[in-house]
């Protein structure tokens, strides 16, 4: 009898509030969630839901007050700025809603960004970003400039660069909220093909029932619980 | 070498700030080549004032004479090795901004108490063999395209001219060269006996004796041992070390150094809060993109470095810009031969502009790195959606 795989991803009874002068937020509270490797998972709730929040202590950008945060092998909830830091290099990928590129560097050079923190040479890193831009489409807008693209083409080099490291977890934050319902469209088909042909782990917030469709799994989370049905 | 792009990044994103920026780096450490080369020119004569040299100049003022026949008594004091003397003829050639020091000299005694004046032997032998000979320094020489075997005439208010000449005629027998960089090459000398032969007035005296004693270390008592020799006699004299001499020369026209220094600080400070400004606002616009590289794993170490080294870049652009402008105009000429016999950019102002640059851009760059290192993901990333 095989044993029951265990999730990529295990989050235990971790609670965060956040606290503005003397006043507390209790944004998540005793929240468990387990993501299993190759999934693709839609967070929907509500705004101030804690759907971010919970996105960024999965993705090592925040620390819960209490409980675990379990990537892989790694206790994410543990490790100090200085290892939080290599450790989202090395297995995180960030879509972020509003592309965030660096306007003043071309498509491949925003997409090579995170090489930089490798040990690749130059080369090696052209190589990938290639690769990367080829997945998106857009391996002919290398040399273009964020500005000269469209939304919907800044998303792509935004999801090129956060595959291009070949992260263990894909996290994207509202990917498709700032676009139209086309190049929208073009945005979930892409993640859906990373997550099926080439196995990614994708964890997607989304305001979105649209969006959210196309994920293997939808959780709602409403203040700070999570539940497998929206709340009425 | 690979952050290289993400370093010209920041500087190219808001490209007229950048250049308006770099322009008064530029301007402010060209500024202050300009003002080395200046300072330089002032101090010349202290920095090349040899450590065993006393300078002997009557009490009241260096424009007092005093007896030749003092050289002989100088001589006689212990622990002095040499003694020699020089008096201001103050010629003029041609017109009175052709300006550059001459001075009657005792040839032997003056080129042994000034092995800085480089002459070969051939020119020493000539100048001791020729009554009406002088030497000049490269510089006057070239200023005026003189060349050896020349003929020189020159006015001096001071000295009238020789009986049945219509003004003092010299034959240039030999063009000096500095031993190292920054000595006076504008000098001319003459020989003492023919200007003693051939003056109408104040025989006998002469401008200021320099002496050449056995040890340094003991320059102040001998100092005083030749000023005492002198007490009480019509013509009392005050020595000092050549280069506190050269320096009140200098100081004559006020204290250039600390004038100097209070320009070049208040240029800095301002440049500081310039340059300061422009990286604390780049930072702030930054705040998302700073952000996104945290969260794409660039630690809060290597986001401090990036920003200091963005700041240090524009300062180093700038300042060592502006001092290679100034360096090459320097070089290219000096401007007023007449005012400045020694102008040249000395290396130690282009290294201390060099190391004053990157400290300006740490200074600059310090606190908006802090608080780019600090700055919380989540908050950034909030702040830049």
């Amino acid at each position: 009898m095989n044993p029951s795989p265990q999730p990529l991803v295990n989050i235990s009874r971790v609670s965060k509030t956040f606290r503005r002068s003397a006043e507390e937020i209790p944004v998540l509270s005793e929240l468990g969630l387990a993501v299993m490797d190759g999934e693709f998972l839609a967070l929907m709730g509500p705004s101030g839901s804690g759907k971010s929040t919970l996105l960024n202590l999965i993705g090592g950008l925040d620390r819960p007050d209490t409980g675990s945060v379990q990537i892989g092998d790694d206790r994410v909830d543990q490790l100090n700025d200085r290892q939080l830091a290599a450790w989202r290099a090395r297995h995180i990928g960030f879509v972020f809603q509003f592309y965030n590129l660096l306007p003043a560097l071309t498509a491949e050079r925003n997409v090579e960004l995170p090489l930089l923190l490798t040990g690749l040479n130059k080369a090696e890193r052209r190589q990938h970003v290639q690769a990367a831009l080829e997945a998106v489409g857009l391996a002919n807008r290398s040399k273009h400039f964020p500005r000269t693209l469209s939304g919907g083409e800044q998303q792509r080099v935004g999801i090129a660069r956060a595959i291009v490291t070949d992260p263990t977890v894909l996290l994207c934050d509202e990917p498709t909220g700032d676009l139209d319902r086309k190049a929208g469209d073009e945005i979930l088909s892409l993640l859906q093909t990373l997550n099926k042909e080439h196995g990614k782990t994708i964890i997607m917030v989304t305001h979105d029932p649209h969006a959210s469709a196309r994920a293997s799994r939808i959780v709602y989370l409403d203040k700070g619980r999570l539940s497998d049905q929206p709340s009425a | 070498m690979k952050f290289l792009p993400l370093l010209w990044a920041g500087l190219k994103r808001k490209k007229l700030r950048t250049a308006l920026t770099f322009l008064s780096i530029f301007v402010a450490f060209m500024l202050f080549g300009f003002l080395g080369a200046l300072k330089e020119a002032l101090g010349a004569g202290v920095s090349m004032a040899g450590q065993d040299r006393l300078i002997v100049r009557h009490k009241v003022s260096l424009i007092q004479t005093l007896p030749e026949s003092y050289l002989a008594r100088i001589e006689a004091i212990p622990g002095v090795a040499a003694v020699c003397h020089q008096t201001w003829f103050s010629g003029i050639y041609q017109d009175p901004k052709n300006f550059f020091p001459n001075m009657p000299v005792m040839p032997g005694e003056f080129l042994a108490m000034f092995p800085e004046f480089v002459l070969d032997d051939a020119a020493k032998q000539a100048w001791l063999n020729t009554r009406t000979g002088a030497i000049v320094g490269r510089a006057t020489a070239n200023r005026f395209h003189w060349k050896i075997g020349d003929r020189i005439p020159l006015r001096s208010p001071i000295w009238g001219v020789p009986v049945g000449q219509a003004q003092w005629e010299f034959d240039i027998v030999g063009i000096y060269d500095g031993a190292k960089k920054g000595t006076d090459t504008s000098q001319f000398f003459f020989r003492y006996d023919y200007f003693e032969e051939a003056r109408q007035l104040l025989k006998g005296q002469v401008g200021w004796f320099t002496v050449r004693i056995a040890n340094p270390d003991q320059a102040a008592q001998i100092a005083a041992k030749i000023d005492g020799e002198f007490a009480n006699s019509p013509y009392e004299t005050k020595t000092e070390p050549e280069g506190a001499f050269a320096q009140g020369f200098a100081q004559q026209i006020g204290d250039i150094a600390t004038i100097m220094m209070a320009v070049v600080g208040a240029v800095f400070f301002t440049i500081l809060l310039v340059a300061g400004n422009t990286m604390a606002q780049s930072v702030r616009e930054r705040t998302a993109e700073l952000g996104v590289l945290k969260a794409l794993g660039f630690s809060n170490p290597m986001v401090l470095v990036l920003v200091l080294l963005e700041s240090c870049a524009i300062a180093m652009l700038g300042g060592c810009g502006g001092l290679g402008l100034a360096w090459l105009i320097i070089s290219s000429g000096n401007p007023v031969p007449s005012l400045l016999p020694v102008f040249y950019l000395p290396a130690n102002s282009l290294l201390g502009g060099s190391a004053l640059a990157a400290a300006l851009g740490l200074a600059a760059g310090a606190l908006p790195a802090w608080q780019a290192m600090r700055l919380r993901i989540s908050d950034a990333l909030r702040r830049g959606g």
